[in-house]
């Protein structure tokens, strides 16, 4: 079986949802593709009201953005295909993809969006094999969507907002969580995270981390250590503590396997999680009418990701002159501007920075190639 | 199966070893795609999705290599576990 479409965008979290509704509004055929079950990407999990501007949402629950988001693809007359996987995608931009189980189908797009998010870092020590120990991301999902308690009581790795917003939402849900180990001498996410779990008297140890998990069958208890400036463990400093579950919220990794496949260049940019596909400000990745966008681009939040999203399908309008010009450039400064004001601050700033770098790497190579500009 | 207090499992759906690892490296393995091919490290269920940044991070550790001359290994299709049966012509 074959499908036809203008525009290709697969994952419907935030970004490719974003993507979505803005080149289906304007008239391309579009389709976005996912693998789960229901599209949504993380919102869906997210219980916890966003913060910023009301313009992007803030004091709306992540759900609740993915419900509106949702309703707004639908009218746009964007072809949602959930339960599919691509498992391949050609420079040609021929994606092999098996829907619900089915024969192995193939569509065949003039522009293709990479939204695929991001998968969650692993950490090992001894004992990381165990059940019960779960990326911090897993025990969400278990939670919030499929309504199983993950565990009784729980050891947070990582004290950034995953960490930390995990683990309110553990106790919520009625998980005792006896601490937040964090290896650096500082906690990682927003303050009033923080605070929201030391209120309820979960302790965040600084300077600590993991050395071992023990268990017979499933984990028993976790043994925790100071770390020394170097992030050693120092000796003698070991405690143990009973737990049953063990998450591990120690950063994100962009998921851009079908850009390797596709033949992107790649920098390494570890503030923004590892290897990642050059762009350039409207997310075109080097190779033409390929673009990426959300946490695939470099990890950052939500809000980004649905700017990025936006910023994607506008360059893939514009080159299959759906809008002109002039309309591309007007919508992209816009959304330019929201950027900006969300990579702003203590948060935000080191991401603009690292942003930058990756437009001109973009820049490097495209001019290498020669004929670009 | 042992845990391997001193000798954990770095890929999981392999079940292969850190020591395993150290192992290749020192006969010359010098990154991922390297270590994937002596050991199949990275080779199961999940392509390496869990374990490519913890080899990445040994390979670093070892030789003293930094982590952005490390590439993944190398992505071939199949990128999602998917029956072989689902490729095959219609009759």
């Amino acid at each position: 079986m074959e499908k036809k479409a203008n525009v290709l965008v697969i994952g419907a979290g935030p970004a490719g949802l974003c993507a979505g509704i803005e080149t289906g509004k304007s008239g391309a055929k579009v389709i976005v593709i996912d693998e789960n079950t229901r599209p949504g990407g993380q919102l869906f999990k997210q219980i916890h009201r966003f913060f910023g501007s009301e313009q992007h949402h803030a004091g709306v629950r992540g759900f609740e953005i993915g419900e509106m988001l949702l309703h707004k693809c639908k009218e746009a007359g964007v072809e949602m295909m959930l339960s599919s996987v691509v498992w391949g995608l050609s420079p040609e931009f021929r994606a092999g993809v098996v829907r619900e189980g089915k024969r192995s189908m193939t569509i065949t797009a003039d522009k293709v969006i990479l939204a695929t998010g991001a998968s969650e870092n692993s950490l090992m020590f001894p004992g990381w094999t165990l059940p019960g120990v779960m990326g911090a991301g897993a025990a969400q999902t278990m939670m919030n969507i499929h309504r199983v308690l993950p565990g009784k009581r729980a050891l947070m790795i990582g004290s950034g907002n995953v960490g930390l917003i995990v683990s309110y939402q553990l106790l919520q849900a009625g998980c005792e969580v006896k601490a937040v180990v964090e290896i650096l001498p500082r906690v990682g996410g927003y303050k009033v995270h923080a605070n929201k779990i030391a209120r309820l008297g979960v302790d965040i140890l600084i300077s600590h981390t993991v050395l071992e998990v023990r268990g017979r069958e499933r984990v028993e208890e976790a043994i925790v250590g100071r770390g020394d400036r170097n992030l050693r463990p120092i000796p003698g400093t070991e405690r143990t503590i009973s737990v049953d579950l063990v998450c591990l919220a120690v950063g994100l990794t962009p998921l851009s396997e079908l850009a390797w496949l596709a033949g992107c260049k790649f920098g390494y940019f570890p503030l923004l999680g590892g290897f990642v596909p050059l762009h350039n400000r409207g997310m075109e990745t080097t190779v033409s009418g390929m673009y990426i966008a959300g946490d695939a681009s470099g990890i950052e939040e939500a809000s980004t990701a649905m700017e990025e999203g936006r910023l994607a399908g506008v360059g893939a309008l514009e080159s299959l002159a759906f809008i002109s010009a002039a309309e591309a450039d007007s919508r992209r400064k816009e959304i330019e501007q929201n950027l900006l004001m969300l990579r702003k601050g203590p948060y935000g700033d080191f991401r603009h920075k690292e942003k930058e770098k990756i437009y001109s790497e973009w820049k490097k190579v495209k001019e290498k190639a020669g004929g670009y500009h | 199966m042992s845990l391997g207090k001193n000798n954990p499992i770095v890929c999981r759906c392999e079940e292969i070893r850190e020591r395993d690892i150290i192992r290749v490296i020192k006969a010359g393995a010098r990154d991922p795609d390297a270590v994937k091919r002596m050991l199949g490290a990275g080779m199961g269920l999940c392509q390496g999705k869990t374990c490519g940044s913890l080899i990445a991070k040994i390979i670093a550790r070892e030789t003293g290599r930094s982590l952005s001359e490390l590439l993944p290994a190398k992505v071939r299709p199949p990128v999602r576990p998917i029956k072989i049966a689902r490729l095959k012509k219609p009759n």
